[in-house]
């Protein structure tokens, strides 16, 4: 499979699950509520100061249907998610991991893609 | 297991956010080494299904219920420091945009969910790839062992910092019995998915699993002994 088609397949099941299976997921408390239920800590949890954002609890705000609502928060989150991370991820990247190591004559430290001097030979030629 | 605000004190808020802040810092350096060109886009869309399963709670009896922390699959498939970095950034988005874990428990809940499932399943993780067959097929049996004790560990972190900056007085005997037993078994769920995703990318590209990869390395070095001859 190639790389490409991998993460777009990572993407489609990010947005299914977060957009449509969320809506099965179960409503009982998580461990640490229940536990806290259970031995009498609950009542010191306090709202969150986002309590009112319009994404709050994984529902949109002003849209009823409950499926459509959670789904919609859902796909937000993904595209939230993948902008954010993605760019995070592409600016922390060491830059160039083989060609430094090959090229060590030649350092091109400016050029960001390994393919750009290929270009610029070519359109010489 | 997001903590809201609340349950730990000021002192202790404060303290596992110098703890978060420090350990963001540090692995923003050490992910460097694990992200090219390659592996940055493949760690944004672990980072981005990490948030969507989070949002699939399974029942675990009993009227409660757990879904996947993602800490040791992270750790697996895109490296320990980039992991932490992978959870951090689902716990920020939905701490924020969610309201899911508070914003002043946001430092416990990166400690928790992003520092110690990460560092306890690659952990786990590593050290069961050292001992097991040095085969491909035991990647994923190894992830899925390290998620399962991630999720434990982290309760019982938690109960300590409950002990220690808790904003109720309760039997901690009991808070540490309860969070141990329901997140054993919130642990076998980890476990599975853990097991089932790192075993379809390892089946699909193994190259692109991180913990994945020295395995390659070894198969590579069999496959040039032999040419040689």
């Amino acid at each position: 499979m190639s790389t490409r088609r991998l993460f777009a397949v990572a993407l489609v099941v990010s947005l299914l699950v977060a957009g449509v299976a969320s809506y099965y997921a179960s409503s009982h408390p998580d461990g640490l509520e229940y536990v806290a239920e259970q031995t009498g800590f609950i009542d010191a949890a306090e709202d969150s100061a986002t309590a009112d954002s319009p994404l709050a609890d994984y529902e949109t705000s002003g849209v009823d249907d409950a499926r459509i609502s959670g789904g919609l928060a859902g796909v937000i989150g993904v595209v939230v998610m993948l902008v954010l991370s993605t760019g995070l991820f592409w600016v922390v990247r060491r830059r160039q991991p083989h060609d430094a190591r090959a090229e060590h004559s030649q350092p091109e430290h400016s050029q960001p893609e390994h393919s750009q001097p290929e270009h610029v030979h070519q359109s010489e030629a | 297991m997001h903590v809201p605000d609340g349950f730990l004190d000021a002192p202790t808020s404060a303290a596992t956010g110098a703890v978060a802040v420090a350990a963001v810092a540090l692995s923003l350096r050490g992910a460097r080494r694990e992200l090219d060109d390659r592996t940055a886009p493949a760690a944004g869309l672990v980072a981005t299904f990490v948030f969507a399963a989070q949002m699939i709670n399974f029942p675990v009896g009993a009227g409660t219920s757990g879904h996947l922390m993602g800490g040791a699959l992270a750790a697996v498939l895109v490296g320990p420091w980039t992991a932490v970095l992978c959870v951090s950034v689902v716990l920020v988005v939905q701490a924020l945009l969610m309201a899911d874990g508070g914003i002043t428990a946001l430092g416990t809940n990166i400690t928790l969910i992003g520092i110690v499932t990460v560092a306890v399943g690659w952990t786990v993780f590593v050290a069961l790839r050292r001992v097991l067959p040095r085969r491909l097929s035991m990647v994923a049996p190894a992830a899925a062992v390290g998620a399962l004790i991630s999720v434990p560990v982290a309760a019982l972190v938690f109960t300590a910092l409950f002990s220690v900056g808790g904003n109720v007085s309760v039997d901690l005997g009991a808070v540490l019995t309860a969070m141990l037993g329901w997140h054993t078994v919130i642990g076998i769920g980890e476990a599975v998915v853990t097991g089932l995703v790192v075993a379809t990318v390892v089946a699909t590209r193994p190259d692109l699993v991180h913990g994945a990869r020295p395995l390659l390395f070894e198969r590579e070095l069999e496959v040039r002994t032999g040419a040689v001859r």
